[in-house]
């Protein structure tokens, strides 16, 4: 299972990559997106809504299921991927990279550090799968 | 982890080793999908996919009474039924509730039963409570056998690849049987996808000898033919407007209000005909629809459809259709809102509503 080590991850299958600007860029994992099988429909949050940590930040549909998405960091929406409207299916493509989610201006990074690594998110998929 | 009190068709181990990812259905470990549920949608549609439905009820029927038996438990008359054809019927409660949608096969011995995985139980313990005091007998064979459906436009011209047989004459709900040494092996030109095919049942030890010729190997797979799960056979039965038990079809109300008018026959006598008599006359209160949605997003069963403020009905079923390209769904409404071209609303996921419109059913027609 694909989980790459530099980035955070949720029980409810979420990643987060912080850049050296405090921006955390989110999405799901490769695992849940292989789970919720061909991805039809995203919603996004909008460009410069506040968030906090936990809140619901929009949904992904699939053929078989509807999720909703969380974030783990608290936050302003600085960047959305406007490219899923019409391609929600590079979610399944590639879940860690063409497939993100939103970009985040953190208000603390701290928030992250309580997340799982990616060998513990291996394991809790393990466990939980 | 998966139950282990699951039964496993004699195609699982295939299943697995071609890399499908395994659910739960009906009891039953079956394949969900092996590379996508939208690919193996357009395969179908385009060339040949093939699916494994063992997990489907397979039941035998012998005696002198077995076609009067099932005659009076099905809505279809079954009394002029023609050796080597079969009828697809409900079975009903009393009160025109149906118990399941069934095809019934005769052969020139006995009758077949296909019935639902999910009502297999249910329909065996049905059947054998009509049949007493009746020379009648049930053998279940659904672990005995397996069941294989090849869907698409392409399934008549590669079938003689595994079959000397000419299958372009077999008629359409017709089915020929062939002798495999002292075993036999029904071929039926049918399916559930809304595509020409066939489904083929054959003893469970017959497995290792047409899964290769069907599937190829792990690493020679089949160029053309290609396995499909149970996904993208449900968005390829919505498309067709098929009816799933469960969805469109449940013991709460009855074929006609389910839209299967047309394997009901209310001049004949059966088990349910009397509520339907009088539903017929009285004019149905609520219909199956079909529904084009605005947008992306997917109705899944029992989403509220509403005109205005008024909950009009439910969502039966609904997909994204690959084919198509735009979300549809099935629904059963009140009748004065089943008109084609009526301005429906649904309530999504996230209360949110999406525009909806009245359409006719099927939603896809395969080209003749």
């Amino acid at each position: 299972m694909k989980a790459p080590v530099d980035r955070k991850y949720t029980e409810t299958h979420e990643w987060f990559l912080v850049d050296d600007h405090g921006v955390v860029t989110m999405g799901i994992t490769q695992y849940a997106a292989d789970e919720l099988t061909d991805i039809t429909y995203v919603d996004l949050p909008e460009v410069g809504a506040k968030l906090n940590a936990g809140d619901a930040i929009g949904e992904v549909e699939s053929v078989k299921a509807t999720s909703e998405i969380f974030t783990a960091v608290g936050g302003k929406v600085v960047e959305v991927n406007t490219n899923l409207t019409d391609h929600p299916e590079l979610i399944n493509d590639d879940a860690f990279e063409e497939g993100w989610l939103a970009k985040i201006k953190a208000d603390s990074v701290e928030q992250l550090s309580a997340l799982m690594d990616a060998k513990e998110y291996k394991a809790f998929v393990r466990n939980a799968g | 982890m998966m139950p282990s009190s699951l039964l496993h068709t004699p195609l699982y181990d295939l299943h697995v080793a071609m890399g499908a990812r395994m659910v739960e259905f009906a009891g039953w470990e079956m394949p969900i999908q092996f590379t996508g549920i939208i690919e193996e949608h357009h395969h179908t549609r385009t060339a040949c996919s093939v699916f494994d439905v063992s997990h489907m009820g397979r039941l035998t029927l012998t005696g002198k009474d077995a076609g009067s038996l099932l005659d009076h438990l099905c809505t279809r008359n079954l009394k002029d039924a023609e050796i080597g054809r079969s009828y697809y019927s409900h079975v009903c409660r009393e009160d025109g509730g149906i118990l399941d949608d069934v095809i019934v096969s005769r052969f020139e011995e006995h009758w077949g039963v296909i019935c639902n995985a999910s009502n297999r139980n249910k329909i065996v313990a049905w059947i054998e409570r009509h049949a007493a005091g009746k020379d009648a007998r049930l053998r279940d064979d659904t672990q005995a056998t397996a069941m294989v459906a090849c869907q698409g436009p392409k399934t008549i011209e590669l079938s003689k690849e595994f079959t000397e047989d000419d299958l372009s004459s077999l008629k359409r709900y017709h089915f020929r049987v062939r002798a495999a040494g002292p075993l036999r092996i029904t071929v039926y030109r049918s399916g559930y996808t809304g595509e020409d095919g066939l489904e083929i049942v054959l003893p469970s030890v017959l497995v290792n000898v047409l899964a290769p010729k069907l599937f190829g190997t792990r690493e020679r797979p089949h160029p053309v033919i290609k396995p499909a799960g149970l996904g993208a056979r449900d968005t390829l039965r919505i498309e067709a407007a098929m009816p799933l038990y469960g969805h469109e079809l449940s013991e709460e109300w009855d074929s006609l209000t389910a839209g299967q008018a047309w394997c009901v026959d209310l001049t004949k006598d059966f088990i349910g005909v009397e509520p339907m008599r009088k539903l017929a006359e009285r004019g149905l209160p609520r219909k199956l629809i079909g529904l084009d949605l605005e947008g992306r997003r997917i109705a899944r069963q029992h989403f509220a459809v509403f005109s205005g403020e008024r909950k009009v009905g439910e969502v039966t079923s609904g997909t994204l259709s690959p084919t198509l390209g735009k979300s549809i769904a099935m629904s059963i409404v009140g009748t004065e809102y089943s008109d084609e071209g009526t301005a429906l609303e649904v309530e999504v996921a996230g209360g949110k509503r999406t525009g909806a419109k009245v359409v006719a059913l099927p939603f896809y027609k395969r080209p003749k």
